[in-house]
């Protein structure tokens, strides 16, 4: 029994499973909108079922009170399929992907790279004065790196938000 | 989609054999298949190939409206007295923008109702064509549930599960928009689906443990409380059956919300009244002071909790809600049932009697003393003045409209409008049966009453059908009028006349300084002049002495009524728990010597003002 006077706030990695058809999206941060509740990411994709099922993966932050629910008012939207909260149904892995520019030149080019290869993020672009590096990882890992580029030159970001699924045999 | 897919011959698809209609014919047999008998709308560009096909048949009756929401309305009346799925039909963008107001209070009330919107076709979809709106968009968070059918094969899938949607579960509004190529277009038609929804698939039946250790925390009560609400209503006659059965059988007391009223019969001594902001003293002090509550198919609405952290402070508590996300949403609660009203107050009962533990009988009988020591306040009491001349209190005048319609005995209906005029009701007419009350609870939208007793009367010829109303919220909804003329509907409005929008009055009065800002009713039209323009009969009471001769009168009237009754325009709506203050924090009328607490009212905290 979530109590209301509880308000440590607790991070949630939930997936949901829907029905890929116009305007689910719309349902999902409507209802957040809506509702007041936060998204720290968000991602969607076509997975399942001949493309007919999207998994929806949000980062959302809140006391246990509204984190249950958000689960609740997900997973009563009529095209939802299943809502899993990974972070409290076990270990899961929750990685993002981004793309990072960092445009400069002499030492600090070459302080890039080196810690780009500490990262082991890859390079996927490159000119004489610039990286466009691409790396995988926990959001945390991500954004260590994202600050380690700021004073050599990071010029732009672009990242996918997190994808996340249990460990082991489990399935949503 | 292209309009080439909503245009090409289904016929093609093997699956469907017969020979495709247009759109609209199929809609219309689809609507057929779903048993529906009667459709609130109005016309326009977008629906015409939709009025086209009504016209050409009898098994759907069309109810035409003079605006939108009325429709939204009169549909809610229809589902909330027949327990069946309300059908809309409107035309695109404003008609549609125009129900937006109507789909958002049954979505608040949770009422049954499919609502067919006009659009554009589909190749103009996004191109400001004439009366385009967005309409999935603008009514997404107003509808349980909504479509856009882009292709004519989805056509009568969708207007199968927009009604499956619509009743199953917790019931709410669904909206289907429909291109109008889709409605000229050839479409296949498909039966009712037989097998499980894909996706929507709510839990009905009670899990057996939790039924069992609620009836382990009933049985361990010593100051218990059955606190029900709108989904008993929803959950059919027989809920309420089984709620009655079990209330009796425990012998607890029971309150209810303003939406769960006639759920459970009010003369009954087991009754509390309603509970909450203008609940009784006793409902209130007992949801305050108890060990163990049961909410059934309630919401722990703001309305009804007053100051959360103050709320029924020390009871251990159970919920039976059929929509999970209304449990553990503002009151934690230790044993969470999610069912159906009626299924889990069937196993509640099966459960009590295979609990071979006993209730504390002396416990009990302690409480009841107590209770019945609240209920010696007579929180209620009012004092009319009964000599000629003397204005009449709006108290009194509920009270002899209850006593005369019960001397009558036919089958009554009552409706309201919102503000203090439904209070009273709610307050001074008793129900006692299930299905008989319809009122806008969550919402709170002015100018539901006549449209919904128009949609009540309709499903119910025959009988009484009342619109208990406020002078200013009758006039939201007043060319309505014509739709009763029109179809010879007998609706009476019975209209509380304190020339004031009395709750927006009486919250000046008590919260804002007595600085009666916008809230008179001025320039007010003559209401038995307006009755003679619309065809209707209007009457009026000035005094005491007119009350009860008006109310026969307009019983009597075999046709639409509007009684005019000039109420004191002073009168509160009491008790009445500020907003912020608990429910031992109660305001009485002056009767009780006002503010039953020191401070009453003036003691109202900021954070309380800033509440509504």
């Amino acid at each position: 029994m979530p109590s209301p006077l509880d308000t440590t706030q607790r991070s949630a990695t939930i997936s949901v499973l829907v029905d890929n058809e116009a305007g689910v999206l719309a349902r999902v941060i409507g209802l957040f909108s809506g509702r007041g509740y936060n998204i720290d990411s968000l991602t969607v994709a076509p997975v399942a079922d001949g493309g007919n099922l999207s998994r929806i993966n949000v980062v959302t932050s809140g006391t246990e009170m509204v984190i249950e629910q958000i689960k609740a008012q997900l997973d009563r939207l009529v095209p939802v399929h299943r809502v899993a909260d990974l972070t409290l149904e076990g270990p899961h892995i929750a990685r993002e992907m981004a793309l990072i520019k960092v445009a400069g030149v002499d030492n600090d080019r070459a302080e890039a790279l080196r810690l780009a290869d500490a990262f082991r993020a890859r390079v996927v672009d490159a000119t004489t004065e610039s990286f466009v590096f691409e790396m995988t990882g926990s959001t945390e890992k991500l954004d260590a790196f994202v600050e380690l580029m700021r004073p050599l030159g990071l010029a732009e970001v672009s990242r996918t938000g997190v994808a996340a699924m249990a460990r082991g045999t489990r399935s949503i | 989609m292209s309009q080439k897919t909503a245009n090409s011959p289904a016929a093609a698809d093997p699956s469907h054999t017969e020979a495709p209609q247009a759109g609209a014919e199929v809609l219309l047999r689809a609507l057929k298949d779903q048993g529906v008998e009667v459709i609130f709308g109005y016309p326009g560009g977008a629906v015409l190939p939709i009025y086209d096909a009504i016209f050409n048949q009898n098994a759907i009756r069309h109810v035409l409206v003079r605006h939108e929401q009325a429709a939204v309305h009169a549909a809610e009346g229809y589902a909330r007295s027949t327990g069946k799925v309300g059908v809309v039909l409107v035309t695109s963008g404003p008609g549609a923008t125009n129900a937006v107001t109507g789909l958002l209070d049954a979505l608040m009330d949770s009422v049954p109702l499919v609502c067919l919107t006009g659009q554009v076709p589909t190749h103009l979809i996004g191109n400001d064509a004439f009366q385009e709106a967005d309409t999935t968009g603008i009514t997404r968070p107003a509808t349980k549930h909504n479509y856009l059918v882009k292709r004519a094969d989805d056509l009568a899938r969708v207007v199968h599960d927009a009604f499956y949607v619509a009743r199953s579960g917790r019931p709410g509004p669904v909206v289907i928009d429909l291109p109008k190529d889709i409605l000229i277009g050839k479409a296949p038609y498909v039966a009712p689906p037989t097998g499980a929804h894909r996706s929507y698939r709510p839990q009905t039946q009670p899990d057996a443990g939790q039924i069992a250790r609620a009836v382990a925390l009933l049985k361990s009560a010593k100051r218990p409380v059955i606190y029900t609400g709108g989904g008993v209503i929803n959950a059919g006659p027989e809920a309420a059956e089984a709620l009655v059965a079990f209330v009796r059988k425990t012998g607890f007391p029971c309150t209810s919300t303003l939406m769960g009223l006639g759920a459970y019969p009010s003369n009954d001594p087991q009754f509390l009244g309603m509970l909450g902001m203008h609940g009784t003293y006793e409902a209130n002090l007992v949801m305050h002071g108890c060990d163990v509550m049961l909410n059934v198919g309630a919401r722990f609405d703001d309305r009804v909790t007053g100051r959360l952290n103050a709320f029924s402070p020390d009871s251990r508590k159970i919920h039976i809600d059929i929509d999970p996300s209304s449990i553990n949403k503002n009151v934690p609660v230790e044993v969470p049932v999610v069912a159906d009203a009626g299924l889990a107050l069937r196993a509640l009962l099966a459960a009590w009697d295979a609990d071979a533990t006993v209730p504390d009988r002396p416990a009990l009988s302690e409480w009841w003393k107590q209770i019945d020591a609240w209920r010696g306040i007579e929180c209620l009491r009012f004092t009319q003045d009964m000599a000629k001349g003397a204005i009449i209190r709006p108290q009194h005048a509920i009270q002899r409209l209850y006593d005369i319609t019960r001397e009558g005995g036919r089958e009554t209906f009552i409706t309201t409008e919102v503000g203090q005029h439904q209070m009273w009701a709610a307050q001074y007419f008793r129900f006692d049966r299930p299905n008989h009350w319809m009122t806008s609870g969550g919402l709170g939208t002015m100018g539901y009453g006549l449209p919904a007793a128009m949609g009540v009367q309709i499903a119910h010829p025959d009988a009484l059908v009342i619109d208990i109303a406020g002078e200013a919220s009758i006039l939201m909804n007043i060319q309505e009028m014509a739709t009763l003329a029109q179809y010879r509907l007998p609706v009476k409005l019975f209209i509380l006349n304190n020339q004031y929008m009395g709750m927006v009055r009486q919250w000046q009065e008590l919260l804002h300084g007595g600085r009666y800002s916008e809230s008179y009713s001025a320039a007010l039209p003559d209401f038995v002049k307006l009755a003679d323009a619309f065809h209707g009969k209007g009457l009026r009471a000035e005094s005491v002495d007119q009350l009860d001769d008006v109310i026969r009168e307009m019983l009597a009237t075999d046709g639409p009524v509007i009684a005019d009754i000039a109420v004191d325009p002073k009168e509160n709506c009491f008790p009445m728990i500020p907003s912020g203050a608990a429910h031992n924090e109660m305001i009485l009328g002056a009767e009780h010597g006002g503010n039953l607490r020191d401070g009453g009212a003036a003691s109202l905290t900021d954070e309380g003002l800033v509440l509504v």
